[in-house]
């Protein structure tokens, strides 16, 4: 299982990887996308949307099913990926690099676990 | 497989030339370019959908578990009384005393057998029940001055169409959890009732096939708040005749016919999503009469002759029949389970009501063959694949619900190959990979199919 030593994760298996400037990004770890299945549509907030951390921040579909993705942090959304419209595969292909919304104002990252704490996390839910 | 507008040409023509006058449309009607229906010999289109219905699987063709479907058989009875020519060639604005009889029949049976005290028969499946109801519910609250209603509460383990009614009719979804043995948690429920509760959609058994001890206290809580119940008739197979919508708590209930009654359906149906409910909500029922009502949900009626082949199935089982019915579906489930839990694990342990949940997270993590993959295997020993991937809160599930109208020796056949298909995991996981072999296709291309679907034949020239 990927799980990269320099991004943050939450328990509900999105990464978010801080910028230099307090922003940062945010898209789903290799384990989401691999238990969702090839993504067929994705549904991407607004730029200005705030985004509650906790909270559904955008809705991925795959061949299963459909899936809320929520937001790691406070924050505003400064940037979205809008080529993951045309080719939500690639969040397959390659999950860390599709990163999905980048926020701004970014609080409530502190809690969010490092990668050991994440590959931890996931052995204690039954997944090697 | 060739399209109908792809089997071109002309045999013989059998039909005899026009003997009466050709109408013409007037100046200026008539469509300007050909109309472009497919032209094929009489032969050719018979095997064409010859070759269509081979090309199908329904239960006439073998075990069809489908979870959360209700796939019993059909009795032949059901249709040769639907199609009677009293039935048939009624009009709906006909004055037809025999068929208001056999709707006002099919209402008190399904009246008594869910508890409720009024029903209506517009709704066409079960979706459009859950929409009517919501739509009922929103109606209740307002006319009562309440206009801060906004939520309705949905389990984490609901059918995907709850939170989609409860959207559709401008509620805001809010998700309960289930607890670590898939039940409501009450209490997780009672921090989340307020004077915002609109209603709970609730259905019970649930959709990991366990009865929630807790439905009174479920209800009540509800009710405290000001909210209604709303009972989710998809899983009434498990109990109906035995165990009461009403008597659990719940104001409303939708059911489908196509399903808990005997009505045909996939493919598109028709089927019958009756709503009945309590008397403080009668008025707002389509077609009640009352200025209270949410007005039609579907022209004259609704469906009838489904109503009038489920009627044929309450009439031929009787009061005996109706809850032996649910218990030996409730019997095949556990049976069913008992057998494929030699091998497979169970999202839930114990005994089961109407339907199970093999848990194949640890197949997928031993072998790499996946619920997926195993429920193609099953194409290939003759059978419909269970439910895949539902509820979502199991991660690798196959659904299984055999009903009742399946027998032991079917169950037996059916046990067996599954656990040959257990086995051939660990030896040939690579042949599971590749399955079906057998069926008329083998894998479809579901992304290219969900993100690019063709829908229509495009003519060329």
């Amino acid at each position: 299982m990927n799980i990269p030593e320099n991004l943050k994760y939450t328990r509900s298996h999105e990464w978010l990887q801080l910028l230099d400037d307090g922003a940062a990004r945010m898209g789903i770890t290799d384990f989401a996308q691999g238990e969702m299945g090839v993504l067929v549509f994705i549904d991407l907030p607004q730029e200005g949307d705030e985004a509650v951390k906790g909270e559904g921040l955008c809705e991925a579909e795959s061949v299963k099913a459909v899936s809320e993705i929520y937001s790691p942090v406070n924050g505003s959304v400064r940037r979205v990926n809008r080529a993951l419209e045309d080719a939500p595969e690639s969040v397959n292909d390659a999950p860390y690099d599709a990163w999905m919304v980048e926020l701004e104002n970014v609080t409530g990252a502190e809690d969010l676990m490092d990668a050991a704490a994440y590959r931890e996390f996931l052995k204690s839910e039954g997944h090697e | 497989m060739k399209l109908i507008y792809e089997r071109a040409g002309e045999s013989a023509r059998m039909l005899e030339p026009l003997d009466v006058p050709a109408l013409r449309p007037a100046d200026g009607m008539a469509r300007k370019t050909e109309l472009k229906l497919p032209r094929v010999a009489e032969s050719e289109m018979s095997r064409h959908y010859a070759k269509l219905g081979r090309a199908a699987f329904g239960v006439c063709d073998g075990f069809y578990p489908l979870g959360s479907c209700t796939m019993k058989y059909n009795p032949k009875v059901n249709e040769a009384m639907a199609a009677l020519p009293g039935f048939t060639d009624a009009h709906p604005t006909q004055d037809a005393p025999g068929c208001a009889h056999a709707l006002a029949l099919a209402k008190e049976y399904l009246t008594e057998i869910t508890g409720m005290d009024d029903m209506t028969f517009e709704p066409c499946a079960g979706a459009h029940g859950e929409f009517t109801s919501m739509l009922m519910v929103r109606a209740y609250h307002l006319s009562r001055g309440d206009h801060g209603r906004t939520k309705i509460i949905v389990p984490d383990s609901a059918h995907g169409t709850n939170p989609a009614s409860a959207a559709m009719a401008g509620f805001e979804v809010v998700p309960v959890a289930s607890t670590a043995d898939g039940r409501v948690d009450v209490e997780a429920l009672r921090a989340l009732v307020g004077d915002d509760t609109a209603a709970l959609m609730l259905t019970n058994p649930n959709t990991l096939g366990l009865f929630d001890e807790n439905i009174l206290e479920i209800t009540r809580i509800v009710r405290e708040a000001g909210g209604v119940n709303y009972y989710d008739g998809a899983n009434l197979n498990a109990v109906m005749g035995v165990a009461r919508p009403g008597d659990m708590g719940f104001d409303l209930v939708h059911l489908n016919l196509h399903k808990t009654f005997s009505t045909p359906h996939g493919g598109g149906g028709p089927g019958s999503g009756a709503v009945g409910c309590k008397a403080f909500l009668a008025p707002f029922l389509p077609g009640s009469g009352d200025e209270r009502s949410i007005g039609r949900v579907q022209a004259f009626g609704g469906n009838f002759l489904v109503v009038v082949k489920a009627l044929c199935y309450l009439l031929a089982l009787g009061r005996e029949g109706v809850p032996a019915a649910a218990e030996a579906a409730v019997l095949n489930a556990n049976y069913l389970k008992k057998r494929l839990s030699e091998k497979y694990a169970c999202a839930a342990p114990g005994v089961c009501m109407h339907e199970f949940v093999l848990d194949l997270t640890r197949l997928r993590q031993e072998t790499g063959v996946s619920a997926m993959d195993i429920a193609k295997g099953a194409i290939d020993c003759g059978m419909h694949p269970p439910t895949m991937y539902f509820p979502l809160i199991v991660h690798e599930a196959l659904m299984f619900e055999p009903t009742e109208t399946e027998t032991r020796e079917t169950l037996d056949q059916a046990a067996d190959a599954y656990l040959k298909l257990f086995d051939l995991a660990y030896t040939d996981p690579e042949a599971l990979h590749n399955a079906p072999t057998t069926g008329s296709i083998s894998r479809p291309d579901e992304v290219a199919a969900a993100r690019s679907p063709r829908l229509r034949y495009e003519h060329t020239a």
